[in-house]
């Protein structure tokens, strides 16, 4: 799960992480009330999940509380679009208001877990700005990584090894161990899969500052973090994608026509996969899960078929625990309850396959069924 | 709950039911009860998330073998301190978020419907459960039986990874050819790539799913998303081929490629193998002549001590 930039610096300054003065507004005028609090220049950032925000247009510097106040109204309501919006671009709610500040110079500092040692690993950079992923490209040497031990979370010799990394000295050498330390504190004990500051900003009177931050969480762990689940923000994500997840769905909305259901998050990519190779494009990634019961799979068909984009649905079951029969029982129950119009082709294998099947044909619905995967996927294609 | 299997299921653990009897097996509080008093190898986990950790903790430090680990949704964290614990101690752990593993005719621990497999010589391992059956499902529909399946898991962090289950195979003097089934997310099957360059001389055979996933979205399994440009599937197949692996582009196709590596039919009467149609997918890029097979069994190696036989 993702949050804005304001959430995570809250988080932070929890744990003693230095973030700049500055609070969220949602209007202009509260954003310029925050500016005139804070004296002097102003920086009005966007709050949306996306990256690449400042060069969307949406961070401005402010000399005084009318021009922050100006700059907030130009922000808030706009569409920004960013690398990672997309083309219609992410509406702006709220702006954060934060002090400016005088930089000596950019840094980065992130941790993630990194799967192959099975370890979390703390990275800093002396590229600040850069996105991390880029400067593993160009500059791989230009990275400096410790590994933690959940035994014996960070020591001073990790936080030496990074600093002395940055090529930093006395007074910043033992702030930047502090700032690490605290860092990795929050990241453990909130559960993330990134805690990243980017960037991490000595300033003109040589302190160390999270200029910008960002905190992704496990969604595996959100169940013993009710503070974070708190900050989830449905306004950014597909309301399809919400309502599935109220129902333990796991569903992704593409741009195709073919709308798929799938049993298996495996399968169901290579069902979109498959549905690519005979020409057609997927509408959706839906994989009902092994437990799904019949009303699950009504609920998974009406959010499937609520895509106005679908024009072909491809229900692609293997069945092991999830038994093909709930299975047929729930998508005739969908089918008859939402008067479906659209060709289902289904494929169906495994657990009850043929008491699934004879329940499809028993039912006087109209499916189409087919006999492996690569059958189902050029029917739905040709009938989508 | 947890279940013990010694080729036959012979305890359950569940904390607060132990003394009663379920379906005739015998229910322990804890794993140190069951292995003691039932002599328990293998551990077989269903816990729900928030508390499987602790469960394969439990398995581990009771002195079982074989950990099988069912459970989808476990914290990565706890995950990151259960592979610390594990590692240099002679426990495996397959999974978490797997199917489990079967030998079929021999053993099985998991929950994959065990109708659709059939005894035979080759190996599959998969980060997938139901494209795993899916694979499954076209072998032996081809007359072709697996020595071994076993289900890697979904998560970011598991017990066993392609490379370890790799090594056991080309290990195994029982298995003759290896289906690899990999999904984006990870480096993974780089890792695995490489090792099958270095160390495996039987045919192996992949797939990789995910090749139309958008990146930054995480695909149903916890570990399969592309983030920051990698882990992708174009990158993970790429890899595979240049280690010498058949990679197919289509899941219906990772039966007919294991088919056309495999020397000889299977002498299995009644069960034809299935034509194989030119000019459909991709022609393997390796295919290994059978004196190659001969070469890996005087290898013989043998690291399958923790095999469920």
């Amino acid at each position: 799960m993702k949050i804005h930039e304001y959430q995570a610096k809250t988080i932070l300054a929890e744990f003693g992480v230095p973030v700049p003065r500055g609070r969220v507004a949602t209007t202009a005028s509260a954003a310029g009330g925050i500016a005139q609090e804070l004296g002097g220049t102003v920086v009005v950032k966007a709050q949306i999940h996306a990256g690449g925000r400042g060069k969307g247009g949406g961070v401005k510097l402010a000399r005084s509380a009318q021009e922050a106040e100006q700059a907030a109204s130009q922000i808030l309501g706009m569409m920004l679009k960013t690398h990672q919006t997309g083309p219609e671009g992410q509406l702006v709610k709220r702006v954060l208001v934060e002090e400016g500040m005088a930089i000596r110079q950019e840094l980065y500092l992130g941790i993630v877990i990194d799967r192959k040692a099975g370890l979390p690993v703390i990275m800093a950079s002396s590229a600040g700005g850069m996105e991390i992923e880029e400067v593993a490209r160009t500059r791989p040497e230009a990275i400096v990584k410790a590994h933690v031990d959940p035994a014996t979370g960070v020591r001073g010799y990790h936080t030496r090894k990074l600093g002395y990394g940055l090529g930093l000295k006395g007074d910043l050498l033992k702030a930047a161990g502090e700032f690490v330390t605290k860092l990795y504190r929050a990241f453990e004990a909130k559960d993330c899969s990134l805690a990243e500051i980017n960037p991490l900003v000595i300033t003109g009177d040589g302190r160390l500052l999270a200029l910008d931050a960002k905190m992704s969480f496990d969604d595996n762990a959100l169940a013993r973090h009710p503070d974070i689940q708190a900050l989830r923000d449905l306004d950014e994500e597909s309301p399809l994608e919400v309502e599935a997840s109220q129902y333990n769905l796991n569903y992704i909305k593409l741009d195709g026509t073919v709308g798929c259901m799938v049993n298996g998050a495996g399968l169901a990519m290579a069902t979109m996969d498959i549905i690519k190779l005979a020409g057609g494009e997927p509408a959706n990634f839906l994989d009902v899960g092994g437990g799904a019961s019949a009303e699950q799979i009504e609920n998974a068909f009406r959010i499937l078929i609520s895509d106005t984009n679908v024009r072909a649905v491809f229900i692609n079951i293997f069945g092991g625990i999830l038994r093909c029969d709930r299975l047929a029982e729930g998508v005739i129950k969908a089918v008859r309850a939402l008067g479906v119009r659209l060709p289902i082709v289904i494929r169906m294998e495994g657990t009850n396959v043929e008491l699934g099947q004879r329940m499809l044909r028993e039912s006087g619905l109209n499916f189409i069924t087919a006999q492996g995967m690569k059958d189902g996927a050029e029917q739905a294609v040709r009938a989508a | 709950m947890s279940i013990l299997v010694d080729k036959r299921t012979r305890a359950g653990v569940t904390p607060g039911k132990g003394g009663i009897l379920h379906e005739g097996i015998p229910v322990f509080d804890t794993v140190a009860d069951a292995v003691a008093k039932e002599g328990a190898n293998t551990a077989l986990v269903f816990v729900p998330p928030a508390f499987a950790a602790d469960a394969v903790l439990e398995a581990a430090d009771a002195g079982v073998r074989l950990i099988v680990c069912i459970t989808e949704g476990i914290p990565t964290l706890d995950m990151v301190r259960v592979a610390r614990v594990l590692q240099g101690k002679d426990t495996r752990l397959i999974g978490p978020n797997c199917p489990g593993i079967i030998s079929p005719g021999k053993a099985k621990v998991g929950i994959m419907p065990g109708h659709i497999h059939s005894p035979g010589r080759i190996g599959v391992v998969s980060r997938s459960g139901t494209l795993t059956y899916e694979a499954v499902g076209q072998l032996t529909a081809r007359g072709i039986g697996q020595s071994t399946c076993v289900g890697i898991g979904g998560d970011p962090i598991v017990g066993t990874s392609f490379v370890d289950a790799l090594r056991l195979f080309q290990a195994d003097p029982e298995t003759d050819a290896i289906l690899m089934i990999g999904e984006i997310g990870g480096t993974a099957e780089e890792d695995a790539a490489a090792f099958v360059k270095a160390h495996v001389s039987k045919p192996v055979i992949g797939f990789i799913c995910g090749q139309t996933a958008p990146p930054g979205r995480r695909m149903g399994h916890a570990g399969a998303i592309i983030s920051g440009g990698t882990g992708t599937a174009a990158e993970k197949m790429a890899a595979m081929r240049k280690a010498g692996i058949t990679v197919v582009k289509s899941p219906a196709e990772m039966g007919q490629a294991v088919a056309r590596v495999l020397p000889s039919p299977p002498a299995r009467p009644g069960v034809t193998r299935g034509k194989v149609s030119a000019g459909a997918g991709e022609s393997p890029r390796r295919a290994t002549p059978p004196t190659s097979h001969g070469g890996a069994r005087r290898q013989g190696r043998s690291t399958a001590k923790s095999r469920p036989r």
